[in-house]
Formats: C-alpha cells, sequence, structure tokens
C-alpha cells in the first residue's frame, strides 16, 4: 500500500448528545482497494457514511479524497469529483419508472439541466447508457415500472444503478445487499467482484459472506470506534473482534 | 401521452374555447365573457403555481404578491400617464407590450429576491416564509398613499393599448389573454418533460436522492420559483387592464390561497388540472350565489362559501386527483 490513498478519514469525531457516533476514526483507502467497515447495528457505520459524503459534518477530524481536503465541501459536489455513495434506506425516485431513476442520474453526471425544451424521456443519450447501467445490476425487465411498485430486492438493485451511473471513483456502499434475496446477492457480489480494481469501494455491509468475498481489508467499528484493521484472515482471527463482533454470532450459531 | 385520443381532445377544447365569444353572444350572455377572460388569466395564474407546488413540490403560501407586483406596474405606469407625472424619472406608459414586459421582468426579480431567501427553508417554514413575505408586500402597497393606499388605483385610461388589437372591446381582449394561456400550456408541456422539469420534479420526491447524486437543489427551484413568479406577473398585468384597476387584494394572502384551491380542486401536479381549478373556481364564485337565490336559499346567497368550503374539502378528500384525476379515472387512463 504504498500508493497515496485514494480516501483518507483522519480523527473523524461525531457525537449525537453524550453519544460518540464517530470516535477517532481514521481509515484510509488505497485506490481500487475494497475496503469493508464491519461493526454491529448502531456502531456508527451510517454516520461515518454521512460524513464522507457531506450529509454530515464531522466535528472534528478531516476526510481528503485524491488528495484534496473535502471536510467541508457541500454534498452536492462531490459526486463532480467521483465520490459517490448509495442508501442502506432506499432513496430513490418512487413516481418514476426504473429507467427513469437512472436516467435521472445519467443527465446530473453528463452536465447541467438547464434546458427547457428537449424532451428528456426520449433522449437516447440518457436512455442507452440508463439501460445499460439497468442491465449491469439486472433490472433491465423491469425497466418501465415506477420504482414504488419495484419488489424491495430491485430497489435495492436500482439503488446501486443509480451510483453506477454516476461513474465513481469511489463508491461507498451502506448495506448494498439488506433486504436483497440469494440470487440478487449473489448477482451483486459478482458484479462489485468485476469493478473490484477499477473502481475503489468502502462498503459497509453486514452479510460476512459478502464481506469476506470481496474485500481487501476490513476495518471493525463498535461504538464509534475502530478496534481494528486489517487483512480479512487478520480480521477473522482477532480476538477482539470475535469477542466483540463475530463472537456473538458463533454464540447465535452455537 | 400524445396519443390520438388526447389530440382529438386537445383540439376540441381549443377549438371550445375561441368559440366561447360567438357561443355566449348568441345566447345573449355577452357580460359572460369578462368571466372567460378572468379563467384565462386565472388560470395562467394557477398554472404559475402548480409549476413550483405540484411539480417541484414548493409550498408557496405567497404567490399573490407575483401576480399583485405584475398589476401594479401596469396599474403604475398608467397612473403617471394620466397624471402625467414621471416615475424617478421615467415617463408612465400606457403601452401593452412595455408594460407587461417589465410586468414580467420586475415580478420576476421580485421573485427572484424573495425564492432566493425563502429556499433556505423548507417545509412548514418556507410556507411560513412565503406568506410573510407576500403580505409584506401586500402592507407595502397598502402604505402607498400615491397609488391609492387601500383603495389602490384606478386605470382612467382604461386598457393599455396595443397596435392592431382594440383591448377595450372584451371578445379582442378575451383573445390576447386566451392567446398567453394557450402559449404557456405549450411552453409548460415541453418544461414539464425537459431535462429541467425532470429535475424539478425529481425534486420534489426526493430532495435528499437529489443532492447525493450531486444536483445543487437551490438552483432548480429558484429557476422554477422565478419563471413562476414571471408568470403571475404576467397574469396579474391581464386582470390589471381587465379590471382596469388595481387593489392591495391582489397580492393578499386570501388571493394565494384562491390560487392553491384551484390548482388543488383542477388536479396538482397535472398539466391542464389548474385552468380547470380556476374555471371551477370562478363559475362556482359567480352562480353560487345566484343559484342559491333562484332555488329559495337566499340565506346562502350572502354565505355562499359555506357551501363552497365543504364543496373544496370533499374534492381534496374524495377526488385526490382534483377534477382532472376524476375525469381521468373515469375514463380509464391511469396516468396524469
Ligand atoms: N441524527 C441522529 N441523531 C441522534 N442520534 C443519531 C442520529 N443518527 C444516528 N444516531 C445514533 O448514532 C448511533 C449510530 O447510528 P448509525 O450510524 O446509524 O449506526 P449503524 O449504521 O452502524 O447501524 C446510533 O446509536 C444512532 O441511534
Ligand atoms: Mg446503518
Amino acid at each position: 500500500m504504498s500508493a497515496e490513498p485514494l480516501l483518507r478519514i483522519d480523527g473523524l469525531y461525531k457525537s449525537f448528545g453524550a453519544l460518540a457516533a464517530s470516535n477517532d476514526v481514521c481509515i484510509d483507502i488505497a485506490p481500487g482497494e475494497i475496503h469493508a467497515v464491519i461493526g454491529p447495528n448502531g456502531a456508527g457505520k451510517t454516520t461515518l457514511v454521512a460524513q464522507i459524503c457531506g450529509q454530515l459534518q464531522p466535528d472534528a477530524g478531516t476526510v481528503h479524497f485524491d488528495g484534496r481536503d473535502i471536510t467541508l465541501l457541500q454534498q452536492d459536489k462531490r459526486p463532480a469529483l467521483g465520490l459517490v455513495r448509495s442508501f442502506q434506506i432506499t432513496s430513490i425516485f418512487p413516481d418514476f419508472t426504473a429507467l427513469e431513476n437512472v436516467a435521472m442520474a445519467v443527465q446530473l453526471n453528463a452536465g447541467h439541466s438547464f434546458h427547457f425544451f428537449a424532451d428528456a424521456g426520449r433522449d437516447t443519450s440518457l436512455n442507452e447508457p440508463a439501460m445499460g447501467y439497468l442491465k449491469t445490476v439486472g433490472l433491465q425487465a423491469s425497466a418501465g415500472t415506477p420504482a414504488f411498485a419495484l419488489a424491495h430486492g430491485q430497489q435495492r438493485q436500482l439503488e446501486l444503478a443509480m451510483a453506477l451511473a454516476l461513474k465513481p471513483k469511489m463508491l461507498v456502499l451502506d448495506e448494498p445487499m439488506a433486504g436483497m434475496g440469494p440470487d440478487e446477492t449473489a448477482h451483486v457480489i459478482s458484479l462489485l467482484n468485476e469493478l473490484k480494481g477499477s473502481v475503489t469501494m468502502l462498503l459497509v455491509e453486514h452479510d460476512m459472506d459478502a464481506v469476506f468475498a470481496l474485500a481487501d481489508r476490513i476495518s471493525v467499528l463498535v461504538y464509534g470506534k475502530i478496534i481494528a484493521t486489517g487483512l480479512p484472515e487478520e480480521i477473522r482471527n482477532n480476538a477482539a473482534v470475535r469477542e466483540a463482533y463475530l463472537g456473538s454470532e458463533d454464540d447465535a450459531d452455537a | 401521452m400524445v396519443n390520438k385520443r388526447n389530440l382529438v381532445f386537445v383540439t376540441a377544447a381549443v377549438l371550445a374555447a375561441i368559440l366561447v365569444p360567438q357561443v355566449l353572444t348568441m345566447l345573449g350572455e355577452e357580460y359572460l365573457i369578462g368571466t372567460a377572460s378572468r379563467i384565462a388569466i386565472y388560470g395562467l395564474a394557477a398554472m404559475s403555481l402548480n409549476l413550483i407546488l405540484g411539480y417541484g413540490g414548493m409550498v408557496s403560501f405567497g404567490h399573490a404578491a407575483y401576480f399583485g407586483v405584475g398589476a401594479y406596474v401596469v396599474g403604475i405606469l398608467s397612473f403617471h400617464v394620466f397624471d402625467g407625472s414621471s416615475i424617478m424619472g421615467f415617463q408612465g406608459t400606457d403601452a401593452a407590450v412595455l408594460s407587461w414586459l417589465l410586468a414580467i421582468v420586475i415580478s420576476a426579480l421580485v421573485a427572484f429576491v424573495l425564492g432566493a431567501l425563502s429556499l433556505r427553508t423548507s417545509g412548514v417554514y418556507f410556507i411560513m416564509i412565503t406568506l410573510a413575505f407576500a403580505q409584506m408586500l401586500y402592507f407595502l402597497f397598502v402604505s402607498m398613499e400615491r397609488y391609492g393606499g387601500d383603495d389602490g388605483v384606478i386605470m382612467y385610461n382604461g386598457r393599455n393599448s396595443l397596435p392592431m388589437v382594440d383591448l377595450s372591446d372584451d371578445t379582442s381582449f378575451y383573445y390576447v389573454c386566451l392567446t398567453f394561456l394557450l402559449a404557456f400550456l405549450l411552453l409548460f408541456v415541453l418544461l414539464v418533460r425537459s431535462r429541467f422539469g425532470k429535475v424539478l420534479q425529481a425534486c420534489r420526491q426526493n430532495e435528499t436522492r437529489m443532492r447525493a447524486l450531486g444536483c445543487n437543489v437551490r438552483r432548480y427551484k429558484l429557476a422554477a420559483f422565478v419563471i413562476a413568479g414571471a408568470v403571475a406577473g404576467l397574469a396579474g398585468a391581464l386582470n390589471a387592464n381587465h379590471a382596469e384597476y388595481v387593489s392591495p387584494d391582489y397580492l393578499h394572502w386570501t388571493k394565494s390561497g384562491d390560487l392553491m384551491i384551484m390548482v388543488i380542486l383542477g388536479g396538482i401536479g397535472t398539466i391542464i388540472g389548474p385552468v380547470i381549478g380556476a374555471a371551477a373556481f370562478l363559475l362556482l364564485e359567480d352562480f353560487l350565489p345566484l343559484l342559491f337565490d333562484a332555488t329559495g336559499f337566499p340565506t346562502f346567497k350572502e354565505h355562499w362559501r359555506i357551501v363552497f368550503g365543504p364543496l373544496l374539502i370533499l374534492v381534496v378528500l374524495f377526488a385526490r386527483g382534483g377534477l382532472v384525476g376524476t375525469f381521468s379515472a373515469m375514463r380509464g387512463d391511469h396516468e396524469r
């Protein structure tokens, strides 16, 4: 890991009242790396994602992306740098069709939208790429379905397609597989595997199979603190991690 | 959306609108041509509100401000012609082209300033601040003694002058209003389908997502706010001409409420809904009192709003898409 990290999170601190949701969080992610962040519910994973992407401002600490300090950069300016997120709680345009949802992302990636007269719904420069991203996530058959009418798992796929349509350098994915069936999960794992190397990722995920299948490195977040960062094997065998997190699963299995 | 059935429907509606003065004259009810003009004018104003309310999800409770500013521009310019005085070093004018253009530009500017400030807030705060700004303007005009204060400005010179068209003729004036309405309808169809229109509709559905997709939400909302303000200003200028009179009532919050009712009654977020709503609202306003008088409920004549209010509530509760939504549901349409 000699290369300059693409994302550098340094000393991030964020509290909600007395609760420290991020407590001195430091993570470096190298270009091309898939870095998983795992941790129990309420550990502060979504809060971390929100600060990386500008939805929340940290109380202290810095976020650098591509060598630039973006700690205070407005969130809507970040996708243009190549920093793109997905949401844990599906966030789509319910009245638009699946295709229109992705076409909106393509449109926003293509520059400003002060075009007042041409019919955007028939714009092949929007619809063709949008259809491509729907195919990528396996949703092409539902292109014309209003997003609110999609099954939950399909909405998750749509969420991902919209993120991809911004042509990210780095994807920050907040539990992308949550709520997906096994087939869809397998599809997304293989999709993220294909993107591996070309797109850097911070992957928050509960599905341990997915995490160990994809991640180059893993950070474990518990009560807002990173208690361990390392290769998947190191994390699997880390005593503190087993106790704080994986251990509870072993207990449940036993 | 433009299928054959719609095309036939639109053509028939446009033809019917064009024939309104002839039909009314034949029926000996010429005085209703004025009502038809008002429907076109308020249809325009309600459509402009629908752009931000129905498509952009901005609940502006002060839209009458732009209607009133446009009207006052026309009224004040006309006043100075009659008065022979100048305003900020300029002469007044009676010319329709110039004063209507100024009405559009000035109401757009006011919308830009007030929109830029209001759009820093959202939700209930946005409703309150747009209402507050509109009421501020209302009291500003009330306090302008020169322009009649409470009583407003009477345009003693009559309607503006337009080359080759006699605006004082009610039929000609109706056609001018109708032309503006049809032009804006066409523009509106293009607008809501364009990239800009899509952004606006996406912002209404999920603003957080738009930001995460890299959209500077406020910029687009402000642009829509300014367009809506400009068109409302034009409607106000037309209404000043129709009535040959302008008063602070044009900007009163109840006027903003009326516009909002027209939008909801006709069908919020639909293209033609606000025009239908304006027609229904103005016709009910004109005819409910007469109807009560004729059917032997004279007590209701004065208090027709007692019936009108519950009627509106029924529409909101049971005809969720407004009149347009109910109509297309009966036709078996499944799109808005
Ligand atoms: N906006 C907020 N206000 C107050 N507390 C919050 C807020 N957002 C999150 N929290 C709290 O911060 C902690 C971390 O939440 P979150 O980041 O969503 O955890 P995770 O995504 O790891 O499940 C939780 O205890 C949660 O209740
Ligand atoms: Mg979470």
